[in-house]
């Protein structure tokens, strides 16, 4: 049942517009940093566009996502109208109230710090609240999955949870928790500072509440496309799931161990000593767990598919998959970039190889391939498969959606892949300017020119993708049967108390999260002699 | 398919799964103890220790004065490197080490964050402001190496360029003989 559709629809259709806006930033930020155009006369407006960017695609676009799916996989998969619908409007106006209120002091120029705050840098307290207000208005929407879910189960009790809404409380539960880090950075260290309150702020403290919102944020970003991977993909092309208990474990690791590992975001700083960031460095290996459980079960579930399809042989059911449906290319080519990108990131997670690559456009071009590439396919196969329950009308041309999503995966490959080039090379990240002529950076020109070009092919592929979601508008209305999830090979008829609640889960997460950061932050935030003065920028001063 | 065969399956498949995650535990597992020996037996570790230095009073007095920055040689061989960064440019400008000789870089910045990286190697540290960042370096071959500042430290990032001189070890012991502190600033 897909009752509050003008919610979804409003939560999507935000989000994408952003993201296309922040898009045309991200293509303009690639010419301009290019061999292709000279100096820029104010340096200026390339921070102040890559401070916009990196909000918006980091912050504004994927909570949209995560939020307008997390209200329609309520609604399909409980089968029960959303519980707090007034809330859910609240928590809307929240994240654009909060997005305006960041984005015009961005586009003013008086907070040109970048997505990642990093004081002492301080730019107007505006934008930081604007960030504030945004991550309540999501918060509101984690009280709503959980409230959701605990209805549904007074209603059914010990019948399992459906994975759909199981995985999605437990992003939002990893969220509510991951966004503290920051939240705590912002309202106790930055916006007093930026209010003038204060005038010295502890930026090694910062850094790390910051860590322990950078990691687990990426988790949040992923899990929409994990479920659409689980609970959309193998219904999508007419199979079933493999294993539905190894994807409650696999989300439930996320829960977990995504947390206490963020301090390998600072493997390069001097404020937190060798043993934190060695403990860290070790639970990282462990989220790949969860990972490498999800390939085997969803390259399962595809085979099942195929072998339902009349599909035979070692290899040979690959041929019998259905490759004009959109959402098995757009898997596929997640997955791709996935693997790639993994491979990218067991070099990050080891302290040793993350100090050749460590800033350098490496990491630009290692997320891009993860959160564009992997993850915002998912995004844009999540939509496409739920817009005519949406909208009631069905999308124009399957064909234009392949081509979009081909455009995308081929893009991202040509973006990103020199982009790690030039990172090993040594290319240090968020420059506004690179003297190509200088000996020390010939060799990346050609390489960036080719990114850029990666860059116009995204840009196409991103407003080719708005283009199809206007252009249903113009269809004749018919009639959708209702939204439906995958389901498993053999669907669980009843389920470990530990494997349908999250309780026990969550109390981990908290214990562990305290246990890696507990000290750290502790020691960090007893000196008092370790706070520096802010600098402000931007012309409000 | 019968009741039988569909259980049978049914054991393939858990079978199948079980196989999988304890092969990706075991993958990482070796790669926790790879990571873990590469620390403790090449002493490729990151600082042990957390340092503190006040950055407003850095050109004042002590470690981080103007007069002690650069590279100096110590009793034991080894050479020691004090540099600050600051918007936007490090001092010294041009850092002057011997070939084939462990040194250790003891560097802070006197702002906002900045970051070291040595082009072509792995030398790559932040430059938090209240903290000393320590970093042990050797270089095998000699020559010029660019340092960008690699994180973004307001307007004037994209021209935090500074740059390491790597002269053959008898070269600077000869200019090391008269003591003070050496660097490669104006050459
Ligand atoms: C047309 C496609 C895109 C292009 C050309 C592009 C380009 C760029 C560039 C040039 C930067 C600055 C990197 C630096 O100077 O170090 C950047 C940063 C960033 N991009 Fe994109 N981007 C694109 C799409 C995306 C997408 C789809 C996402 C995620 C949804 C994304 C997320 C980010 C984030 C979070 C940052 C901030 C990084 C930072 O501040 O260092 N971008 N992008
Ligand atoms: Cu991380
Ligand atoms: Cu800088």
């Amino acid at each position: 049942m897909l009752a509050n559709r003008k919610l979804i629809l409003a939560h999507f259709w935000l989000a994408f517009v952003v993201f296309g806006l922040a898009l045309v930033l991200g293509a303009w930020q690639m010419f301009i940093r290019s061999p292709l155009h000279t100096w820029l006369s104010n340096p200026e407006w390339y921070y102040r566009s890559l401070t916009a960017h990196g909000t918006v695609m980091g912050y504004v676009f994927p909570t949209l996502v995560a939020m307008g799916f997390g209200y329609a996989i309520s609604e399909s998969a409980l089968d029960q109208r959303l519980v707090g619908v007034r809330w859910a409007w609240v928590g809307f106006s929240l994240v654009v109230l909060g997005a305006v209120m960041a984005m015009v002091p961005v586009s003013l120029g008086w907070a040109s710090v970048l997505y990642t705050f990093y004081p002492p840098l301080i730019g107007s307290p505006f934008y930081y609240i604007g960030v504030v207000l945004v991550v309540v208005g999501s918060w509101i929407w984690v009280a709503l999955m959980s409230v959701n879910l605990y209805v549904w189960k007074q209603a059914h009790p010990g019948e399992p949870v459906p994975l759909a809404m199981f995985a999605n409380v437990a992003g939002s539960y990893l969220w509510a928790w991951t966004a503290v880090g920051a939240a705590l950075e912002l309202l106790l260290q930055i916006i007093p500072v930026a209010l003038g309150l204060k005038s010295t702020i502890d930026a090694g403290l910062a850094r790390v509440f910051f860590s322990w919102t950078l990691h687990a944020i990426v988790y949040f970003w992923l899990i929409p496309s994990y479920i659409a991977y689980y609970t959309i993909l193998p219904r999508a092309i007419g199979g079933k799931l493999y294993s539905d208990t190894m994807a409650r474990i696999a989300f439930i690791l996320f829960l977990v161990v995504a947390m206490p590992i963020g301090i390998h975001h600072t493997f390069a700083d001097p404020q937190v000593g060798a043993g934190f960031k060695f403990v860290h460095s070790a639970f990282t290996a462990l989220v790949a767990v969860p990972t490498l459980l999800t390939v085997f079960t969803i390259c399962a579930s595809v085979e099942i598919a195929a072998r339902l399809r009349g599909g035979h042989g070692l290899f040979g059911w690959i041929a019998a998959l259905p490759w004009q449906n959109p959402i098995m290319l757009a898997g596929t080519f997640s997955f791709i970039m996935l693997g790639f990108g993994g491979a990218g990131g067991l070099i990050n997670m080891s302290y040793q190889l993350d100090s050749a690559i460590h800033n350098t456009q490496w990491i630009t071009g290692h997320f891009h391939l993860i959160f564009g590439g992997a993850i915002v396919i998912m995004y844009f196969a999540i939509a496409y498969d739920l817009w005519p329950h949406l909208t009631g009308r069905e999308l124009p041309s399957l064909r234009l959606m392949r081509t979009q999503l081909w455009l995308w995966f081929i893009g991202m490959i040509v973006t990103t892949f020199p982009w790690h080039w030039v990172g090993i090379l040594g290319m240090p990240r968020r420059m506004a300017y690179y003297d190509y002529t200088s000996p020390a950076l010939a060799a990346d020109a050609v390489p960036v020119e080719v990114s850029t070009l990666g860059a116009a092919i995204l840009l196409i592929s991103g407003l080719l993708f708005l283009f199809i979601l206007a252009r249903a508008q113009a269809e004749p209305a018919t009639d959708v049967p209702p939204y439906r999830f995958s389901e498993a090979v053999h669907p669980p008829a009843s389920v470990p108390l530990a494997l349908n609640s999250h309780g026990l889960w969550i109390a981990l997460m908290i214990g562990l999260t305290i246990a890696n950061y507990g000290y750290p932050i502790a020691v960090l935030t007893a000196r008092s002699d370790s706070s520096v003065p802010a600098v402000y920028v931007g012309a409000q001063r | 398919m019968s009741a039988q065969e569909s259980h049978d399956s049914a054991d393939v498949a858990a079978r199948v799964e079980r196989r999988w995650a304890t092969i990706s535990v075991i993958i990482i597992v070796v790669m926790a103890i790879v990571a873990a020996f590469a620390g403790i037996h090449q002493v490729t570790m990151p600082q042990a220790r957390v340092e503190i230095v006040d950055p407003s009073r850095l050109h004042l007095s002590g470690e981080f004065a103007e007069a002690n920055l650069g590279s100096v040689a110590e009793q034991d061989g080894s050479v020691t490197v004090r540099a600050i960064g600051q918007q936007y440019s490090f001092t010294p400008a041009c850092i002057l080490v011997p070939a084939a000789t462990p040194i250790t870089l003891r560097a802070t910045s006197a702002d906002v964050i900045h970051g070291i990286i040595v082009q072509g190697t792995n030398i790559n540290t932040m430059l938090v402001p209240g903290y000393v960042s320590n970093q042990a370096m050797r270089f095998d071959k000699t020559g010029d190496y660019v340092m960008p500042c690699q994180e973004f430290c307001s307007f004037g990032h994209e021209g935090m360029w500074g740059k390491v001189r790597v002269i053959d070890k008898a070269d600077f012991a000869a200019r090391a003989k008269n003591g003070g502190r050496l660097s490669c600033v104006g050459e």
